[in-house]
Formats: C-alpha cells, structure tokens, sequence
C-alpha cells in the first residue's frame, strides 16, 4: 500500500481556515453528500490540503464535497458538493 | 482571530519531541482534544500555519501545552522544536473543532487509541478527566516505535498507578523493552480484542495518529462490533497539516 493512499486528514483541519466565514463551528456540522446521499459530520470528510486551497471529499464515495481558496484578501468556497450542511444553532462558537 | 502567546517553559518529551507552554491573554480555555493552528511569519512576510493539538487539561488561567514531534524535513517543527526559546511569543487561533473532544460529563467508557505524536489530545482527555474528578472509566492503547519514543511516560505510569479506572497499554512497532510480553509489531485484532474495550460496553472510541494507522486502527475497532458513530478520528500527516 503506497503512502500515496493516505495522503488526506479530516475534516477537524480545516476548522481553522473556515472559521475565516463560519461563525459557527463546522467540525460538528452535519453535511449529505450530494453524490451519494451519505450524511455525516463535516469532520468526517478526508481533506486534502496540499494544494493550494482545501478540498473535502466525501468518506463514503470520495466526490468532492467542498473546495475553499485564499487568494491574498479574496476567499472562494465552492460547496455544490453538499445538498445542504446543517449546523446546531445553539452551540457556542468554539472555533474563533 | 490571532493571538499571540508567549513561551513560558519548555521541556523535552523524547529526543525528537518538545513541550511548548504558552500563556495567552483573554484564551477561552478549551475543550480536550481541540487543537490551535499556528503561524510563523518570516522577515519578508512569508508564512506558514500548522496545526497542533492541545495536550494540557483545560483551564481558566489562559496557559497552554503542546507537544511537537520534530519532522526531518519540515518547515515548522524544527523552529519549535530546536529554536524557540522562553520569552518569545508565538501567534496562534483556536481552540479550534467541536468533534473530536471529550467533555467531562461524558460517563460511558472512554477507549483511546494513539499512534506516536497521536497521544498529544488524547492526554488533554486523560488530564482534563483529572481535573474535573470524572470517574469515567478510560482505557489507553499507546502505540510507539520503542519505549524511548513514549510522550508522558512517568504521567501515565503515575496515574495508571492510582488504580483501574484508567487502564494503559502500550504496543511497540519496532523494539520492546526486555521481557515484553508481545513481540513488536503493529496494533492488530488480537491486541485490539485483549486491550480495548469489548463493542458490548458500547465505549466511545478516540483514534488519534497518522492516517495509515487511523485507517487500520478504526478499521479493527469496526470488525469488532464497535459502530461507526461510535469511533472518532483525527488524522495527522507530513505535509501542511496536523503534526
């Protein structure tokens, strides 16, 4: 088995750069995977981050769910991945 | 938001690994097994953020550890690891995640699972269950390289030592100290079904390490009965992410 197999974290890691426009913890947040319908914690999915941006895939089939670029000021998030991502309202921010 | 902390002490864990204490003003204290992401700046304004687990029990009094293992090749490490000196101030944003954390109202059995710098969050759970005098039954499977390899040692020899309610065991992947009793060799279903939990006392299971061993551990706890809800992960790797 190459390392080239397991050359992703989890979803925990790019809390940090997220916290930038969630103001909600994402780690906790539960995502539906829009190509095969699985629903999960956001911190489940395997991020890859050694490219230039984030990219999350989904644990269960791999599809991309959510890309994320700084470019200097300007920040991209393209989440056409996921058909939705539901975050629990009450919980105090614990990302800041 | 960036803050910065300033280094208050250091001290070697192994010859490859240092812990960090830093004092950071107006820090929200933490959950245990949270992490901080941290940036170094260069004179021409080059930077670089990594991510570190919090090793130490959450507190009110704004200080902190963490607890780096020094990569060969790495960017980051060998400047917090072999440079930074007492005094110098770091900038750092956290506490960051919700997911992988243990909370001391958490009764149910507690498995841990590390592999290497893996033990690092896993020890803020074991302290913070100290701190709160929570008597949730935890067990500990701690997988290094050779016994020099072990953060903690003399800690969780002590506390293993005040009696059963924190269970430790440790696996070698490369050499044993004399006498062990299982010869070297990576965690595998025998030692998950002698060590850990049985899936019947339904423990909540934290596997913190590098991917190969998340994948192969969680893959294990799965086969034995455990449910996928039921076992949380944290992954780190070499390249730009959690070290």
């Amino acid at each position: 088995m190459s390392s080239h197999a397991y050359d992703y974290l989890d979803g925990n890691a790019a809390a940090g750069d997220l916290s930038k426009i969630f103001a909600i913890d994402i780690t906790t947040a539960e995502g539906q995977c829009a190509n095969c319908g699985a629903t999960k914690r956001f911190a489940e999915a395997h991020l890859y981050m050694h490219g230039p941006g984030l990219v999350a895939r989904c644990s269960a089939c791999e599809q991309i769910l959510l890309r994320f670029v700084s470019v200097r000021e300007r920040v991209f998030l393209d989440a056409r991945g996921m058909t939705y991502l539901c975050f629990n309202a009450s919980q105090s921010r614990e990302a800041s | 938001m960036w803050r910065v902390g300033t280094v208050i002490a250091l001290e070697d864990e192994t010859g490859t690994a240092r812990t960090i204490a830093l004092q950071v003003a107006d820090w929200p204290s933490h959950t245990a097994g949270q992490h901080v992401d941290i940036r170094l700046t260069a004179f021409d304004g080059y930077s670089a953020v990594r991510s570190y687990s919090i090793g130490s029990a959450p507190n009110q009094e704004g200080r902190l550890e963490l607890t780096v293992e020094r990569l060969p090749d790495g960017e980051v490490s060998p400047y917090l690891t072999q440079k930074l000196a007492v005094g110098d101030r770091l900038e750092l944003r956290g506490p960051i995640g919700g997911w992988f954390v243990w909370r001391p109202w958490q009764t149910e059995p507690i498995q841990l699972i590390a592999g290497g710098s893996g033990i690092v969050p896993l020890m803020s759970m074991i302290r913070s269950r100290a701190s709160a005098a929570s008597t949730a039954p935890f067990r500990l499977l701690y997988s290094v390289r050779e016994p020099g390899a072990a953060f903690y040692r003399n800690e969780l020899e002590a506390i293993a030592a005040q009696g059963h309610s924190v269970q430790i065991s440790y696996a070698y992947t490369r050499a044993a100290p004399k006498n062990w009793p299982r010869p070297v060799g990576r965690i595998d279903a025998a030692l998950i079904a002698n060590s850990t939990w049985p899936s019947g006392a339904v423990p909540t299971c934290y596997v913190c390490g590098p991917t190969s061993f998340v994948e192969s551990v969680s893959a294990l706890l799965l086969s034995c009965g455990n449910k996928p809800d039921k076992v949380r992960t944290e992954r780190f790797g070499p390249t730009g992410g959690r070290q």
